[in-house]
């Protein structure tokens, strides 16, 4: 109830102050510090997810058609261990990590404190619109802040339903949800925060760090790029193809970040490789894919419109070997496989986030690292299929992106002990299980001296002597602060 | 003082820059040894340029020999050296433990370098903001731009003429010039900005940042408290303190420092006998008059001392000088001075005072030191003297800033296991060690796997069981997963 009155007042920057003026009394007052806290805004999350899967499921089918096993699994599965992790290993991440002290400044202690930012302001995505509205949350949770989250208008159900759900199973003095689109996101951005993340795409996320720069807001841009696919002949082409399948159209039917982008293979490996393509699509998706369920919808008429544009542009059009049907009404188009696009079409120069997927076809394979790095924008993963160690190798090394992953594609994301963001173009910052927790925290360092030790070549008047021992003392080696006491090193 | 030529510096920027990129991707700074050449380089470069750099210092600040032992060169040798030793495993990848679920697969994190970074460096410590984060850039791996300070001529002097000397022009360069030079460097596009400065400006390069989405660490300022508490009713101990003190706030460039004492914080009843005993550390260390001052350094210009001038020109202030206030406009000398309860609204006790004027805050009662400090920006450093175990712990966890050192003052800066940086108006990023490394790098996560086993129920088209079986993965329930496919569990 509280939620339709804010929406049909019209959330304006008066709105956002006052909002951020709660949030940060209740910050202030310590409510969101301690670990109990903590702990039950995590345990009723998980209940929030226990009680309600088949309204998120509904909400995500609403939105943008999703399969039900994506779903439950990457949405929901993935933000329940996202916070059983937190729960498990919360208290290990609270405690302060010891430092190591040096000679120079003995006798002393050192450690790491984390102290929660603030009040932070976390702005999601639509293409998993559950999971990276929460999954952020978590960790903010997790470090101690109070919270404000923006899920994409594009997503309206799951925006919807997160407002609802949010403010029956978690603590609205400290965690909000504001719904709304451009103005409300403005309004949101006059305000100062603690910190600020971002998960979308370029063009606004340069708008929200001008926004952060003018309150010195530090920010996490989780963006996205052309991940590219390099696959090498001599591997097991069925297996590589179904990985590359799962990452593209099983994930939101390429509307992800992470998601393959573009293959780039060899000339003569190509026609292979496209044949695997079609007789794997087939076995998954079956003759008519435009009816299948277990691809996601394009979201709106306006990336559908995006994607048909890309796809029917002259030079491109040509070059489909496999799909291109497209049925409006539903906003579905069909896996299509596009060959040897040109290097100048649209299709190659952003970000596809669709069901289409150009093979560019080079000589030799070791050639494809000088096109993913030919346009300078850093891709947020790149994947590579191949047996060959030593191509694994130079790929490691040359290839920058924000992952890497060989002879697999996505998997990546789902495992917390690696760091997901990206680099250049693809964002900054990272996050996932204790990258979370870090992200939102700012680690204090502490040093503790005592009274004892007290070098008086610390204090003027300076004299050579001092000077000496300065010297010594800042070296580090017990034999050049003897050698210095005994006058014997250089002034 | 060499004359600059600016246009001339502008006209070569471009050309400059677009070498650092080629440069860099050539891959010549990539390699361990060509890092290791750098540092060493360095080193000699101090080594064998002491007398110029002490020159250098004094005619820019007038820092004394110990003090530039102490605070500049001592730091950049121990960085240098310290960098070296432990370059080899800075650069390994982390390994990271996979769940069984992946096997067989491997997992790392790689730190690679970011590419073009643009130094900007503060005119207080005109060597070591330039030099320390030049090793850690160099240390990623990064071609740099550096631009000190034209506040600090001299020394911009002395780094423009020496670095191309020592190190290698064509992947690291140092540029003169005034904000003019500045402005248009951030027009450009870099891989990462260090920037150590003040808010306003911070701010400029944060905002030009974002048109590029470019990462920035800001290493800002702030007003650094240091409450006092009951270390003052034990002589000896009193004693420390008070010369703590001192050498906290005289000592660094006469308090033209981002972590100096700004102002103290005092009960009542021990504030007449902390006043004594720094008066008298005050004529120990630095002399008793304006005329006879030693061992301190001068304030940087005109504008400066004006600012600083005027800060004691409120009536009010003026009033509550209880030591000190003379000034030679001249030699550019401020007295050290110590201000008893000026007025909490006047510009000293809101501005950043980065000079040798010392206010002394008077409590009732020592706790309320916490709400006071909160009244006010995070700081970068809180300075707490006390043995009181409880009101270490309530600083620690009810106030916010880069860091805090208990009982003493400035050593934290040479603690290379201590990440050095702000949190909210302080800045944000951190550096020092193994942190200059971090911040110049990118941890890029590779994810290594087998074509074998195939988990068939990673691909459509989904049925009931694929749901079961990924749900049993995701929640990584092994013993589920078995029950599930040898049919002892219904999907």
């Amino acid at each position: 109830m509280g939620i339709e009155v804010e929406k049909k007042a019209g959330f304006d920057t008066e709105s956002a102050k006052e909002v951020v003026k709660e949030l940060r009394a209740s910050f202030v007052a310590g409510k969101t510090k301690t670990y109990e806290w903590r702990r039950t805004q995590l345990t009723a999350m998980l209940k929030m997810m226990d009680e309600n899967e088949p309204q998120i499921v509904a909400a995500l089918t609403d939105d943008l058609s999703k399969p039900e096993l994506e779903s439950s699994i990457y949405e929901i599965a993935m933000l329940k261990n996202s916070c059983k992790l937190a729960l498990k290993e919360m208290k290990h991440w609270m405690m302060p990590e010891k430092a190591k002290t040096s000679l120079t400044t003995f006798p002393s202690s050192a450690e790491i404190v984390s102290d929660p930012l603030g009040v932070v302001l976390i702005i999601s995505a639509w293409n998993y619109p559950f999971l990276l509205s929460l999954d952020p949350v978590v960790g903010a949770i997790a470090a101690g802040n109070a919270i404000v989250l923006k899920p994409s208008e594009i997503s309206p159900a799951t925006a919807s339903l997160l407002a609802k759900l949010v403010k029956k199973y978690l603590d609205c003095s400290c965690i909000k949800v504001v719904e709304g689109s451009v103005p409300e996101t403005t309004a949101l951005l006059e305000q100062k925060w603690d910190k600020i993340m971002y998960t979308g795409n370029g063009r606004i996320a340069r708008i929200v760090m001008a926004a952060a720069a003018k309150h010195l807001t530090p920010v996490v841009l989780e963006l996205g790029g052309k991940s590219p696919v390099i696959v090498d002949s001599g591997i097991d082409l069925q297996v590589a193809t179904r990985r590359i399948i799962a990452g593209k159209w099983g994930c939101n039917n390429g509307q992800a970040c992470i998601s393959p982008d573009y293959i780039i293979t060899t000339k003569d490996y190509a026609l292979e490789l496209v044949d695997s393509f079609k007789c794997e699509l087939e076995r998954f998706y079956g003759k008519n894919p435009l009816e299948s369920k277990d691809l996601s919808r394009i979201v709106n008429s306006n990336h559908f419109a995006r994607l048909l544009k890309l796809l029917d542009e002259d030079k491109v059009s040509s070059k489909i070997v496999y799909g291109g049907e497209r049925d409006e009404t539903n906003l579905k188009i069909a896996p299509t496989i596009l060959l040897d696009v040109p290097q100048d079409s649209l299709i190659m120069n952003e970000e596809i986030f669709g069901p289409l997927l150009p093979i560019i076809t080079i000589d030799k394979v070791e050639d494809s690292f000088d096109l993913i790095n030919y346009s300078g924008a850093k891709p947020l993963a790149a994947y590579l299929f191949t047996n060959n160690k030593k191509l694994k190798e130079k790929f490691v090394e040359k290839v920058s992106a924000g992952g890497l992953v060989v002879n697999d594609t996505t998997v990546h994301l789902a495992e917390p002990t690696l760091p997901f963001g990206g680099v250049g173009d693809s964002g900054m910052g990272a996050y996932h299980g204790k990258f979370s927790f870090d992200t939102f925290s700012h680690k204090k360092a502490v040093l503790y001296r005592s009274f004892a030790g007290d070098a008086a070549v610390r204090y003027p008047p300076y004299t050579a002597g001092k000077l000496r021992l300065m010297r010594a003392l800042l070296g580090g080696s017990i034999m050049g602060i003897i050698r210095a006491l005994l006058g014997w090193s250089k002034p | 003082m060499l004359p600059l030529q600016t246009s001339k510096t502008i006209a070569s920027m471009e050309e400059s820059i677009a070498e650092l990129r080629e440069t860099f991707r050539t891959g010549t700074t990539k390699s361990v040894s060509w890092r290791k050449k750098q540092l060493r380089a360095l080193l000699d470069l101090v080594n064998e340029n002491e007398d110029s750099i002490f020159h250098a210092l004094d005619q820019d600040l007038g820092k004394s020999r110990v003090e530039s032992y102490r605070d500049e060169i001592g730091i950049i040798k121990k960085s240098a050296s310290y960098s070296l030793s432990c370059l080899d495993k800075w650069m390994a990848p982390k390994k990271g433990d996979l769940p069984l679920l992946f096997f067989p697969a491997k997992a790392e994190v790689m730190p690679e370098p970011l590419g073009v970074v643009l130094i900007f460096s503060s005119w207080n410590f005109p060597i070591t903001v330039a030099l320390d984060p030049l090793i850690g850039a160099i240390s990623a791996g990064n071609t740099v731009l550096l631009k000190p300070s034209e506040l600090a001529p001299a020394c911009m002097s002395f780094l423009t003429q020496t670095i191309p000397r020592y190190l290698d022009n064509k992947a690291i360069k140092v540029i003169g010039g005034g904000a003019d030079v500045g402005k248009r460097l951030l027009e450009l596009k870099w891989d990462k900005i260090f920037f150590t400065g003040s808010p306003r400006v911070g701010r400029l390069v944060l905002t030009a940042a974002a048109k590029y989405l470019t990462p920035v660490t800001l290493e800002l300022g702030g007003k650094c408290p240091a409450i006092v508490d009951n270390t003052l009713s034990n002589p000896s101990k009193a004693k420390v303190t008070a010369k703590r003190i001192v050498g906290g706030k005289w000592g660094p460039c006469t308090g033209q420092a981002c972590i100096a004492i700004d102002y103290v914080l005092v009960e009542e009843k021990l504030a007449s006998t902390l006043i004594e005993t720094v008066k008298k550390y005050i004529k120990i260390f630095y002399g008793d008059n304006l005329k006879e001052l030693k061992s301190i350094s001068r304030i940087v210009n005109q504008q400066q001392f004006q600012r600083l001038v005027n800060l004691l020109k409120d009536p009010h202030v003026a009033a509550s000088v209880v030591y000190g206030g003379s000034v030679d406009e001249e030699k550019l000398v401020i007295e050290p001075t110590i201000l008893l309860d000026p007025p909490l609204d006047s510009e000293i006790m809101n501005e950043e005072i980065f000079g040798p004027l010392l206010p002394i805050i008077t409590l009732k009662n020592i706790e309320e030191s916490i709400e006071f400090i909160n009244s006010k920006p995070n700081p970068l450093v809180i300075y707490a003297f006390t043995e009181n175990e409880t009101f270490k712990k309530r600083i620690l966890s009810e106030t916010s800033s880069g860091s805090v050192t208990f009982n003493d003052s400035m050593v934290q800066f040479i603690c290379e296991s201590l990440p050095f940086g702000g949190v909210g108006q302080s800045g944000f990023g951190r550096y020092h060690g193994k942190y200059s490394f971090d911040t110049f790098s990118h941890e890029k996560s590779v994810l290594h796997r087998a074509f074998y086993p195939e988990l068939e129920p990673r691909y459509p088209p989904w049925t009931n069981f694929k749901l079961a079986f990924l749900r049993l993965a995701y929640a990584l329930d092994y013993f589920g997963l078995i029950l599930l496919m040898s049919g002892f569990r219904k999907s």
